[in-house]
């Protein structure tokens, strides 16, 4: 049985669908003739164009959830669709918070694997073959699923180029939950979000700067984390963070990269005591160029950077950051 | 309250890891420790179930071999007993099967609260959660950076896009944790002891009314059908500072046009 249909769930924030979503789509128009979105949120039914221009030919819009959380109620409405008789062969999930939850609890219901830290997939005649990071992304494994379909993939960040194909919008059709079904997921539904925060942040987002300025451990103490601060908006970029100084408590999670945290394709990555854990170099070692400064000449990091200064970062990052504030 | 803690037990993620050439699976050989990333989630349920008062947390894994050395870890930091299932046909299970499995034996403990970490150092899927929350009817809040229980309901502080949303649950719950949401409590000399003795209920799949088909490689239905090497990068020139290094770096940005 060949691959005719593919859904792409399309998580969207206030600037209308996720960039992963437009990857997503873009990838799903090579799979299969039929690729339509998942849709939800107070606006969902408003992206239709965008979603339509990306080739989705329909989206489902599941409307407003309200104060809900997306997993329980996403994965129920389309765990609906497939018992309503829709047949969708393959499913595409970014690998965003929500999306994570969509997939995880979308598996569980429909008891169908779910295939996660996808980085590329290919169809083979009547299966898809998936390739995944291993060991922090050293390796990388092929995989096929045997299970019935639909199969789910969890596709990180970056993994495809998004291109509009300039198709007309898609047309929309209704997947709201019914009474029985909102019935009958009253108890998992029960997380509530009694407010929503956004921290504010001034410059370019980690995970779309052209510039990334990460810091690690060997800064030694949160307090030499604004050194990176600075750098980073001095040359429009964004800072991040290793594992180590965001389990440390020094900046919060969403400045992380890597494998756990956020995938990045910056023109220029600049790492600063940072050694280069495999856990950390998978989510960044796709940057255009990188360079890395760090003590320790036998650090990893070295091994993909394309400058490598084997110096402190207390001295080499002042005079930096003095240098460039002299220029502008 | 009744605290579970889904604690994995892996291989020590210092040391190389490979996968089995004949089967596809992750080589789990040698001592286990506890995956770093649960030692916030033990340390969160310790600290919820002492300000609850009289609470206690359960540890539940599953690990090959019997394996408890990462468990113990966990029992000395303060954790009261652990259930481990152990099974021979568990060997290759996806992160739905052990789901499954580890949902049955967290059924058995009743929980209130049932914590893990957002995903695990070796496998990292990051499903697992949520598809265990499904499996045991539960509500779930995943990444979450701040976690206080109120009464019969639960308030988390849950990692965004934009920054974080303030959510509110009733219990029974299953929640995950970020790392670096509590600063996890070294084991004291007299915890270390005293975990030596603390009850680890062994389970089969069997005991737990499975069969081998339903998990393990069979129940995962996918095939790993090869590995290679990811493609390197070439590394660069390599400069040592000798106090002007910074310009290095401006002609190299300069010479990207970065500036």
């Amino acid at each position: 049985m060949s691959i005719e249909r593919v859904w792409v769930l399309a998580e969207a924030g206030e600037a209308g669908p996720v960039s992963s979503v437009l990857e997503l789509l873009t990838k799903a128009r090579s799979m299969a003739p039929v690729v339509e979105a998942i849709a939800w949120g107070p606006a969902s039914s408003s992206h239709a164009s965008v979603l339509g221009s990306y080739g989705a030919g329909a989206v489902y819009d599941v409307g407003d959830l309200g104060d809900a959380l997306p997993g329980v109620p996403v994965s129920a409405a389309i765990a609906g669709l497939i018992e309503a008789g829709e047949r969708p062969d393959v499913i595409l999930v970014p690998a965003t918070y929500d999306g994570r939850d969509v997939a995880g609890r979308l598996s569980a219901r429909l008891d169908r694997p779910v295939v996660t830290n996808v980085v590329d997939l290919e169809v083979e005649g009547d299966e898809v073959r998936s390739k995944h990071g291993i060991f922090g992304g050293a390796q990388v494994a092929t995989a096929c699923l045997t299970a019935e379909r639909p199969w789910i993939f969890v596709v990180r960040a970056k993994s495809f180029s998004a291109e509009d194909a300039g198709g007309p919008p898609a047309e929309v059709r209704q997947a709201s939950l019914g009474e029985s079904v909102a019935a009958s997921i009253a108890r998992t539904n029960a997380a509530k979000v009694l407010a929503r925060h956004a921290e504010e942040r001034s410059g370019p987002k980690l995970d779309e700067a052209t510039v990334v300025v990460s810091g690690g451990r060997g800064l030694g103490s949160g307090e030499s984390y604004a050194m990176i601060e600075e750098l980073a908006k001095l040359l429009d970029g964004a800072p991040g963070a290793s594992r180590a100084i965001v389990d440390a408590g020094w900046v919060p999670y969403a400045y992380q990269v890597g494998q756990t945290g956020k995938t990045v394709k910056p023109t220029v990555y600049i790492a600063c005591g940072i050694s280069g854990a495999t856990q950390h170099l998978v989510g960044m070692k796709g940057s255009k160029n990188i360079v890395a400064i760090n003590k320790d000449q036998d650090a990893p990091i070295f091994s993909v950077a394309d400058l490598g200064i084997v110096g402190d970062v207390h001295k080499v990052l002042p005079k930096l950051i003095e240098a460039l504030k002299a220029r502008s | 309250m009744n605290v579970v803690v889904c604690a994995k037990q892996i291989p020590d993620p210092s040391s190389p890891q490979s996968l089995d050439p004949e089967t596809g699976f992750l080589v789990r050989e040698g001592k286990l420790i506890l995956d770093d990333s649960d030692a916030y989630g033990v340390e969160m349920g310790l600290r919820l179930a002492e300000e609850s008062g009289g609470g206690e947390v359960t540890l539940v894994s599953m690990a090959p071999g019997g394996e408890v050395s990462g468990l113990r870890t966990a029992l000395a930091m303060g954790a009261a007993k652990a259930i481990l299932v152990s099974d021979d046909a568990l060997k290759g299970s996806d992160a739905l099967s052990t789901a499954k499995v580890l949902a049955k034996a967290v059924e058995r403990a009743n929980p209130d609260l049932v914590i893990a970490a957002t995903e695990s150092t070796d496998g990292y899927t990051g499903t697992m959660p949520v598809q265990m929350a499904e499996l045991l009817g539960m509500p779930s809040v995943t990444f979450a950076k701040k976690v206080t229980v109120e009464g019969d309901k639960v308030r988390v502080e849950r990692q965004t896009e934009a920054g974080y949303d303030e959510v509110e649950c009733t219990l029974p719950v299953v929640v995950t944790v970020t790392a670096g949401v509590v600063e996890p409590r070294y084991p004291s000399f007299k915890g270390i002891m005293a975990a030596k003795s603390k009850p680890v209920d062994q389970l089969s799949i069997a005991d737990l009314g499975f069969e081998p088909s339903e998990v393990g490689a069979a129940g995962a239905r996918q095939q790993v059908t090869s590995v290679v090497d990811a493609e390197s990068r070439q590394a660069g020139e390599v400069v040592v500072d000798e106090g002007d290094a910074h310009e290095r770096v401006l002609a190299f940005l300069e010479q990207i046009k970065v500036i």
